[in-house]
């Protein structure tokens, strides 16, 4: 009992020894390891194909077709558009589609958009995409809404102006139209009358 | 007069050089901590390597509320950080920088630096006590318990130098292994001085309370120990306490063991001695930081069990066994 306290004793002290010895061994070796660490704002990882993240659309692509606000689930995309002025010519998006429509308003809410992606397959020229930058915070929740019309205010006011001049235009020609058409109508019965009345 | 003119100049000179030392050392500790963890430590505050972080933490520890708990003992509360403080600035008149750069060359100076690092202990135990809460006065408890007791394998192994050299004064100890790094006392009647020294030093990081000794502020079980109650300005006080005792019983170690500030080759004399015992005593501290970021925490029963059933009976035997030598083989 008593030798085996006395080799247990020494052993221990042995074990203490080479033990510690052995792990300063490996912190002085991590010593000159370089780093794992990323200096966060000064450099930063390159964000992997297909991450998830805002919302981001190429304006000039877009035709205004709203397929995408029809297939968000949460209606974090919000569209107005107005239909082109005869004779207007919109241009084309690049892959040939024409431009029929004015887009007054295209914004992503970023608060709603819960990042399924399900926007992206619907749109017929392929102006939705994920943004790759990841800092998006911002101090109030109305700063969440993203506007990606070009569009200035005066813009769309003198669009829809002349949509409005246009429509009662229209309108008035088709009152016009109709007027002449009723004029018509009742001058029309009046000579079968009168050759009725005349037979 | 100029006596008095001189002490105060050299008081104020190691103050400072107290302070110098404990923002680096912080700084030191959290880069080494970081670099041994595969990590940066801080890197942003002062441009290179985040050299001013200390410096920014010491003004935000100045500027901190002081607040004193109301059940506290508020005078010995109040009083404790000094104590502490003023028991590690105590060694510091008899460490002996250079050939002439000592606050007092007492005949008694090893005798003095035991003696008066004890009253660290008496610091403690009144921060633990006068805080009113449980963590602390654990802490305390523990911290007293810890510091006695090393205190004795730390006394016998600082003996073994002064039988060699013949004299307790710092200045005759360092006379005793000038000429070469062949004369000094850990290389002397080998092994028994290198056993001595080994103990001292690992003694005496449990004197300072660091890992893998720290129990008596174990953040996991304690808090923060005797420490816990403690802000602002007081708690900067304890912590620049406990870097400064880092530095003192490294350059004791220094000092006993590794020739203080004589130089390790006889042509190398021109570098004048400051620097080797700064060197030296850097040497130390780099390996109690490299020992902090290597071993984790010793259970209490552990701790007090490598002290007395180890560390004791190695260092009275190395004791003896040089006593005699120095009798017979020298």
């Amino acid at each position: 009992m008593r030798t085996a306290l006395k080799e247990n004793y020494f052993k221990q002290i042995w074990k203490g020894i080479s033990t510690t010895l052995i792990g300063m061994s490996v912190t002085i070796g991590h010593l000159f390891k370089p780093s794992v660490t990323l200096q966060y704002p000064h450099e930063r990882w390159p964000m992997p194909e297909g991450a998830r993240l805002r919302i981001q659309m190429d304006f000039d692509e877009c035709t205004g077709c709203g397929a995408c606000a029809r297939a968000c689930p949460v209606d974090a995309i919000i569209i107005e558009v107005l239909k082109a002025q005869a004779g207007v010519d919109l241009g084309e998006t690049s892959n040939g589609t024409k431009k029929r429509l004015h887009v007054l308003k295209f914004d992503v809410d970023n608060a709603k958009c819960i990042y399924c992606g399900l926007c992206i397959p619907p749109c017929p020229t392929g102006a939705i995409h994920f943004d790759l930058d990841y800092e998006a915070m911002k101090l109030t929740r109305k700063e969440l809404i993203y506007h990606f019309s070009i569009m200035t205010s005066d813009e769309v006011e003198t669009l829809r102006e002349a949509d409005r001049e246009a429509k009662a235009k229209a309108a008035a020609a088709k009152a016009q139209a109709a007027a002449e058409k009723a004029k018509a109508a009742e001058s029309a019965p009046k000579k079968p009358n009168q050759s009725d009345s005349s037979s | 007069m100029l006596d008095v003119i001189l002490t105060i100049a050299y008081l104020v000179g190691v103050i400072s050089f107290l302070f110098l030392f404990v923002l680096f050392a912080v700084w030191f500790e959290r880069k080494l901590s970081g670099w041994m963890q595969d990590r940066l430590g801080p890197m942003e505050t002062g441009g290179f390597q985040g050299w001013l972080q200390t410096i920014a933490d010491a003004i935000k520890l100045l500027l901190k509320e002081d607040i004193i708990p109301e059940q506290a003992d508020k005078p010995l509360f109040r009083l404790a950080p000094y104590i502490i403080f003023i028991g590690t600035l105590g060694a510091f008149a008899v460490i002996p920088f250079g050939a002439h750069l000592i606050g007092s060359d007492l005949n008694i100076g090893l005798y003095y630096i035991i003696a008066i690092s004890s009253i660290i202990a008496i610091g403690i135990l009144m921060a633990g006590w006068s805080s009113n809460n449980k963590w602390s006065l654990y802490g305390a408890m523990r911290s007293a318990a810890q510091i006695i007791s090393y205190e004795i394998p730390i006394g016998l192994s600082l003996l073994v130098p002064a039988v060699m050299a013949g004299s307790l004064s710092m200045q005759t100890l360092v006379a005793a292994q000038g000429g070469g790094f062949w004369n000094w006392n850990f290389l002397q009647a080998p092994p028994f001085g290198l056993i001595a020294f080994i103990i001292y030093f690992w003694a005496s990081v449990a004197e300072v309370n660091r890992t893998p000794f720290d129990i008596p502020e174990g953040e996991s079980e304690l808090v923060a120990g005797y420490a816990t109650e403690y802000s602002g300005m007081r708690y900067a006080m304890f912590f620049m306490s406990e870097y400064a005792n880092l530095f003192v019983v490294s350059a004791i170690g220094a000092t006993l063991f590794l020739g203080g500030w004589s130089s390790p080759l006889p042509f190398l004399t021109f570098i004048p001695g400051p620097i080797w015992f700064l060197g030296k005593s850097m040497v130390l501290v780099f390996i109690q930081m490299w020992l902090r970021w290597t071993l984790p925490r010793l259970r209490v029963d552990q701790l007090m069990g490598v002290c007395w059933k180890v560390f004791l009976p190695f260092s009275f035997l190395n004791l003896i066994v040089v006593s005699f030598w120095m009798l017979w083989v020298k």
